[in-house]
């Protein structure tokens, strides 16, 4: 029997995530130095492990409304205001999502049908276009480049715009190059999407670790709160990924129509993960703080290293990746990932796992320690000289 | 500057040059910054946490409760003095509350620290009471935990 003709045909369509290849091989490598790894290497601070652990003990095991723990959502409305002056109803404009990855496949799922168009600017996120053809949608890719610090412009999107786009999918600051997009880069695109009449998709889940400048949330621009899904979460900021906790905000329609999906897939995000975000909405700055110059602090030594190391490689000013060039080596990025792995047991993720105009590039990541990422410089180094020879 | 501090209070073996990056400053900034905290005696040592239960060599240690009768002109810090001066004494704070001085006195047998408080401390005129507290065990040090069992989970390649 084949049971691999039973598979839908959508399913099939997709391929799987580039860099589960490369996991296998890693995974099972003795003395690995990691910079492939999305996500951060603190542990969750304490005080919000701990409130998770008191709300167990207090019973807390229940479900939840479907729009998430009202406490959470007042803390989400509370701080998004605070931080980029929006304002959303807590009562029916926020939904808890289990991660940005939920956010994401609901926000597709609810506003697209077959044939509607997604612009998605690459590289990025590796879910961004699989989210769009399951939900039914077709994604067009625009590649970024380097000369351009991987951000759009509105001129470049006027080349792949048609009757039939509904979406843009944006991400910035950006995995895998590290790249955001100032107020005003956002302006142009706020204008182009304001032309099209389109829907903006922001998923924002590295906004607290910007580093050059304040992060503008894209639903702060004049006009745009209302045509515009916001995605975010605590996975990045307050190192939280495993709890699998973020949250969508929008217009009263477009929350309603995800909630509608997350109450027949998902029902509700699980309590104990929506307690310790209400935690970390509360007194979870001064550990943000506390990272944030941590991982500024990597970046400028791993920038400087790859800089030494003679690499193209611009200076990322946001999330905790760096995206150098690797093609003077005259290798292609998946035979320099295979290689520097198998010569000098460092692994990080080719370019080309985040959309082809990622080839060319490397994703490291620098959220390891700093004697990591002095060893990993050192060993990568090593095996671009030897490659010379 | 705050953040250089900050950096070396974490690890004093980071070098100046490594220091002058991740801080986005020239290197001879940084060393005449270091140079300077040290010589105004901001940074007054560097040191090294030890685990000597670990390393095997035996230790006790106890926290003394101090009362104390202040001296005119001169308060507490008379008598804090005569204390802190013993090798003995690994910390002094001087507290609010029910009791003066806070000692902590390290030595290699319980013995050796009772006849520290009994002849050496006791016996200082001005200081009225003491109420020693062995400590049976250290959890935590000068911000580091002693026998941390957090570990990393992480995957080795994630999206």
């Amino acid at each position: 029997m084949n049971w691999s003709d039973r598979i839908a045909p959508a399913v099939k369509a997709i391929p799987p995530s580039g860099i589960r290849r490369f996991f296998d091989i890693a995974a099972e490598m003795k003395g690995v130095i990691s910079l492939g790894v999305g996500e951060p290497d603190f542990i969750t601070p304490w005080h919000i492990r701990e409130s998770c652990i008191h709300g167990l003990h207090r019973g807390y095991t229940s479900y939840t409304s479907n729009y998430g723990l009202l406490e959470l959502r007042e803390g989400i409305a509370k701080s998004l205001h605070k931080d980029y002056q929006v304002t959303y109803d807590p009562r029916q404009e926020i939904l808890v999502t289990v991660g940005v990855s939920e956010g994401l496949d609901l926000a597709m799922r609810a506003l697209l049908g077959p044939g509607d168009e997604v612009l998605v600017p690459e590289p990025c996120y590796v879910s961004y276009k699989s989210c769009v053809t399951l939900a039914g949608g077709t994604p067009i890719t625009i590649p970024t480049n380097v000369e351009n610090e991987f951000r759009i412009t509105a001129e470049q999107l006027e080349e792949y715009v048609t009757p039939r786009t509904k979406i843009l999918l944006i991400g910035y600051p950006n995995n895998p190059t590290g790249a955001i997009m100032s107020r005003e880069d956002l302006e142009g695109i706020a204008a182009f999407a304001l032309k099209h009449d389109l829907i903006v998709i922001s998923d924002e889940i590295y906004a607290k670790l910007t580093y050059d400048g304040t992060h503008t949330c894209f639903s702060s621009l004049p006009g745009m709160r209302d045509r515009t899904i916001v995605l975010n979460g605590f996975s990045k900021a307050y190192a939280m990924t495993g709890w699998r906790i973020g949250y969508a905000v929008s217009n009263v329609e477009f929350i309603a129509a995800m909630t509608k999906i997350h109450q027949y897939t998902m029902l509700c995000t699980p309590i104990t993960a929506q307690i310790a975000a209400i935690e970390a909405l509360k007194s979870g700055e001064k550990n943000v703080e506390y990272m944030v110059s941590e991982y500024n602090y990597r970046r400028r030594l791993i920038f400087n290293g790859f800089r030494q190391m003679g690499l193209d490689c611009f200076e990322p000013k946001g999330a905790f990746y760096i995206f150098p060039s690797i093609k003077k080596t005259g290798l292609t990025s998946l035979e320099f990932a295979e290689q520097l792995l198998m010569t000098e047991k460092v692994a990080l993720v080719p370019g080309d796992a985040f959309g082809e105009s990622g080839e060319g590039f490397v994703r490291c990541s620098y959220a390891t320690s700093t004697k990591n990422i002095t060893e990993a410089l050192e060993r990568i180094g090593r095996f671009i000289e030897s490659i010379k020879k | 500057m705050k953040e250089l501090l900050e950096c070396l209070e974490r690890d004093h073996t980071q070098t100046p040059e490594q220091l002058a990056i991740m801080l986005n400053k020239p290197a001879e900034e940084i060393a005449a910054l270091i140079k300077k905290y040290q010589d105004e005696k901001v940074i007054i040592k560097y040191q090294t946490i030890i685990d000597w239960e670990k390393a095997g060599v035996d230790n006790v240690t106890a926290v003394i409760e101090v009362r104390i009768t202040p001296q005119r002109e001169v308060g507490f810090d008379a008598i804090a003095e005569r204390i802190y001066r013993y090798s003995e004494v690994r910390s002094l704070y001087l507290m609010s509350g029910g009791y003066d001085l806070s000692v902590t006195v390290e030595g290699t047998s319980l013995k050796e620290v009772a006849d520290f408080v009994s002849t050496k401390l006791s016996t200082i005129d001005g200081v009225v009471s003491t109420t020693t507290h062995f400590m049976l065990k250290k959890y935590k040090f000068a911000g580091v935990i002693i026998k941390d069992e957090e570990e990393e989970h992480r995957l080795v390649i994630s999206p």
